[in-house]
């Protein structure tokens, strides 16, 4: 696949005519997809794709254009030929583009994972297995993913890595579940297996008759996959240059008058620990960490280069998004074994859903528990709760009400598969929080 | 191209097996001016194909952007290998799932082609509407756009099968931010809401040219104006708030993949159950709701959905009473229950999954007047900006860009930050007015997400405002 690539890309070399310059980004995946319910198969396919973005520069004039290839190299360089001439038509209707930046420093890499995957019917198995006499429903997807970059000036950027990611939940009737994710690059049957135990036995306290709680505060503990949540909401428009210098970030009181997070508070988009690889669109290499928020203070934004061309300063090689892919949270100090005895009167929320901004420029978040949420009392788990309403800002949650994070982390890998499958992961704790806002 | 994938089709078929075919070239356009500045004009090209075969009870796909005869026929021969591989362990006995042959075509009816008008002159067109945004210095960020896509696709069954369908699509966009210190607030054209099937005279019909001064000044409007009011009270939706109502809390609830448990580990179950068809009262007896493909210029319109089921109009709520639920012919055989030809996919490579597609809400007979008119106090919302609700679609939260304080009878003052939120099951049975067909919007959205493997697809909604009571409203910080 990668010989692949780079033939195209010398192709498009030869392509280009006098002082044009030419950008392109491949993607691609083979990737099994197997959907479950009621621990049986729902769906079961295949998907094999490669797409191709391509940017024509000719001084400052700039088209773009996204192609997808068949991966027959003839019949692809065919494409790209018409397309090339397409964009090349083009640019004379075009005006010259002021924001046009892109990488003329070669930077070359490669990063290719062996593929230790196991066969996609034998995960398949497994997860049927563990599915007998429960109400399993869930989601396997495993493969190679692809990404490639390429430009007028030699550089060639590879990454290949052939992972899995299996989030199921385990019901006990109506909303009461237990979700969980088993990620990775090598199948390891006994740690799966310890994964479905330990949902087994969550799925237990979900036999209780569920509660109801009254809409007010309340202390709550939010495991790390629910406070990953959380950080995702804040990375769609906290974090880029582009939000902060129109006044749009949903971190603006941080911006405008100085507001804190609790000292605890540490984000970094962390490219060096992430699985996702380290080049983006542009040819621009990210560096290994950028600190976002430093001991609860604002530090940096996430540049693409049209930012930084727009607004004169360096890209750190953010995407077009400018959002977190790699998110990394500084780990607390509250031992694991401690969050009940802590919480001690609350509830502890495993996971949270479908979070939105009810106040932006307060950075007042909205959303609802899901799945295995428990009330809990004296440090005891007592029942299940029936699904709350959230609404609280950042700056409360993870301010003056936050009490502790945990010292363990865990890395979550994205189970995302909008259009591609995601190469995005986050390294999060849990966190204890006062005064948490239910609302319904 | 479409006879060479019909020939290499009817060649590599299995035999003895229903195998079909979905093929899709989608071709798209973006023309985006910010700021006064064209950004870069992104043209995109995409074609693939999905093979899917029954094999026993058992279904496998696959889907490949190789569209030579081989890479068909690897396609064919790994969709075969997963229906035999689910064959007996399959949560649908698709041995049940066969349908008449389905033949026939539809074209989108595009009055102005895109094509006709010369790039150039929609850039100018774009330059001139977003320097109409740039009203003042507090207006920190502005842009128009407009995203053009025209999708063919071409469906064939191993038993005679064969849909052609061509559509066309256009989404208008724009939108400005002001600002003052730390408080920032957007008006949009409707969000991406103002999307449909045709050509360029879709802008006139929805008023792009005409909509820029007010947007500013709207916008500016905010920066000064208090928060909306906290307290229980009635609300007047606009339908660029209506649209996501109706898509939140009876689209998704309604669909039937979400009834039989499919979505429970992502999108969500549903509060509605299958017994509930035929006796439920979901809203008041005001409350029509219509699955309706057959709008000419509405987004999602069709002649057949992706399994090749002929798509009719149909009633899923009558005067308040649950009817029928959005599930296409795979659902109806599990549920045993009438639906809707809703079985959708978003591209090659992705499988059908049950979706909305036009679904609206039918208009009344009052006013926008009168429903102002009949209320003591309450807030006009318009255009949805925050939608949140629970995974069985029942305890929601929306928010918009603007309101406008009702008074008497009368709309009084702007106010910031307006939200709502309630619970389905309740909500709709205060629906005490309905607006007549002069307040009614033709909208959709471009970005509609469910499904594993994800899948973001278009929704087509219609809807005339409306008028609740006893909301719980309140508004920012």
């Amino acid at each position: 696949m990668q010989d692949y690539f780079y033939t195209l890309a010398d192709t498009l070399t030869g392509l280009c005519q006098g002082n044009e310059v030419y950008t392109c980004t491949f993607r691609g995946e083979d990737s099994d997809f197997i959907r479950f319910n009621h621990s049986a198969i729902r769906q079961a396919g295949t998907v094999v794709q490669r797409f191709l973005n391509l940017d024509l520069m000719r001084g400052q004039q700039h088209a773009s254009a996204d192609i997808a290839l068949s991966g027959d190299l003839e019949e692809d360089r065919t494409r790209l030929t018409q397309r090339l001439t397409s964009l090349r038509e083009q640019l004379p209707y075009l005006p010259v583009d002021p924001h046009l930046l892109y990488a003329t420093e070669v930077h070359g890499s490669e990063q290719t994972g062996e593929n230790r995957l196991p066969a996609s019917t034998d995960a398949v198995a497994a997860i049927l297995q563990a599915g007998q006499g429960q109400d399993l429903v869930g989601f396997y997807a495993s493969g190679c993913m692809y990404a490639g970059f390429a430009n007028t000036f030699g550089q060639r950027n590879w990454f290949a890595s052939h992972s899995f990611n299996c989030d199921w939940s385990v019901y006990h009737q109506a909303d009461k579940a237990v979700k969980t994710a088993y990620a990775g690059f090598v199948w390891d049957q006994s740690e799966f297996a310890q994964k479905v135990a330990t949902a087994t036995a969550q799925l237990e306290r979900l036999q209780h008759p569920p509660r109801t709680i009254p809409p007010g505060r309340y202390r709550v503990y939010l495991a790390p996959a629910a406070l990953d949540d959380i950080l995702q909401t804040l990375c769609w428009g906290g974090f880029g240059l582009k939000d902060h210098r129109t006044k749009q970030t949903t971190l603006l009181k941080m911006v405008e008058e100085g507001l804190r997070l609790h000292p605890d508070v540490t984000l970094y988009e962390n490219a060096r620990d992430g699985v996702a690889p380290n080049f983006q669109g542009a040819g621009f290499i990210k560096p290994d960490v950028v600190s976002l928020i430093e001991a609860g203070a604002l530090r940096n934004c996430l540049v693409s280069p049209r930012s930084a061309k727009e607004y004169g300063v360096p890209t750190n090689g953010a995407s077009d998004s400018e959002s977190p892919q790699s998110l990394d949270m500084a780990a607390g100090t509250l031992p694991r074994q401690a969050v009940l005895e802590r919480l001690d009167t609350g509830v502890y929320i495993n996971n949270v859903w479908y979070l939105n901004y009810s106040d932006r420029t307060s950075c007042r978040m909205t959303g609802m528990t899901r799945f295995a949420t428990f009330w809990v009392e004296h440090g005891a788990i007592q029942a299940p709760l029936n699904v709350m309403r959230f609404d609280e800002s950042l700056y409360r949650m993870l301010g003056e009400h936050l009490l502790g994070l945990t010292s363990a982390r865990e890395l979550i890998l994205d189970t995302g598969t909008y259009h591609q499958r995601s190469m995005g992961s986050s390294r999060v704790p849990g966190a204890l929080v006062d005064d948490f806002n239910f609302t319904l | 191209m479409l006879e060479r994938i019909e020939e290499r089709f009817r060649h590599l078929a299995p035999q003895g097996e229903f195998c079909s075919l979905r093929f899709v070239h989608e071709r798209s356009e973006m023309l985006e001016v910010r700021q006064n500045v064209l950004q870069p004009v992104r043209t995109s090209e995409d074609s693939g194909a999905m093979l899917t075969v029954y094999a026993g009870n058992g279904m496998g796909y696959a889907a490949t952007g190789d569209l030579s005869l081989q890479g068909l026929r690897r396609a064919a021969e790994q969709a075969s290998g997963w229906a035999r591989q689910s064959a007996g362990h399959s949560v649908v006995d698709f041995s049940r799932v066969r349908a008449t042959p389905p033949t026939g075509e539809y074209t989108t009816r595009e009055v102005v082609p895109w094509h006709q008008t010369p790039l150039p002159d929609k850039i100018d067109l774009l330059r001139t509407e977003c320097a109409r945004l740039k009203t003042d210095d507090r207006i920190v960020d502005w842009e128009a756009a407009l995203w053009y896509t025209e999708t063919d696709t071409l469906y064939l069954t191993t038993d005679g099968g064969r849909v052609y369908q061509h559509f066309v699509y256009l989404v208008p966009m724009m939108s400005a931010t002001a600002n003052a210190g730390s408080e920032t607030q957007s008006r949009s054209f409707g969000g991406r809401g103002y999307c449909r099937q045709g050509g360029l005279e879709i802008l006139d019909a929805v008023g792009f040219r005409t909509a820029a001064p007010q947007l500013a000044s709207e916008a500016l409007q905010l920066l000064s104006a208090p928060n909306c009011p906290v307290g229980v009270m009635d609300v007047v939706l606009a339908p660029d708030q209506m649209i996501l109502q109706i898509h939140e809390s009876i689209g998704h609830p309604l669909e039937l993949d979400r009834i039989l448990g499919d979505e429970r580990n992502y999108a969500g179950t549903s509060f509605v159950t299958t017994d509930m068809f035929g006796n439920y009262r979901y809203g008041s007896d005001l409350l029509n709701i219509t699955f309706d493909p057959s709008r000419p210029e509405q987004y999602v319109s069709y002649g057949f959905d992706d399994d090749g089921q002929p798509a009719q109009r149909a009633y899923l709520i009558q005067q308040g009473i649950l009817q029928r639920p959005l599930g296409g012919l795979t659902s109806q055989i599990r549920a045993d229950l009438p639906g809707v030809a809703n079985s959708r996919a978003c591209s090659w490579n992705r499988p059908p999954i049950d979706r909305m597609a036009n679904l609206n809400l039918e208009p009344g007979d009052a006013s926008l007047e009168e429903m102002i008119a009949a209320v003591e106090r309450g807030v006009y919302m318009k255009t949805n900006c925050s939608w949140s609700i629970d995974d069985s679609r029942n305890k929601f939260q929306f928010g918009c860009e603007w309101g406008q304080l009702i008074e008497h009878g009368k709309l009084t003052t702007v106010v910031k930050n307006p939200n709502y939120r309630g619970i389905s099951a309740t909500f709709w049975r205060n629906l005490n007015m309905v607006g007549n067909s002069a307040t009614l919007e033709v909208m959709g959205t471009p970005n509609c997400g469910k499904g594993e493997p994800n899948q973001v697809i278009r929704v087509g909604h219609a809807s005339p405002a409306c008028l609740f009571t006893h909301v719980e409203v309140f508004g920012g910080e």
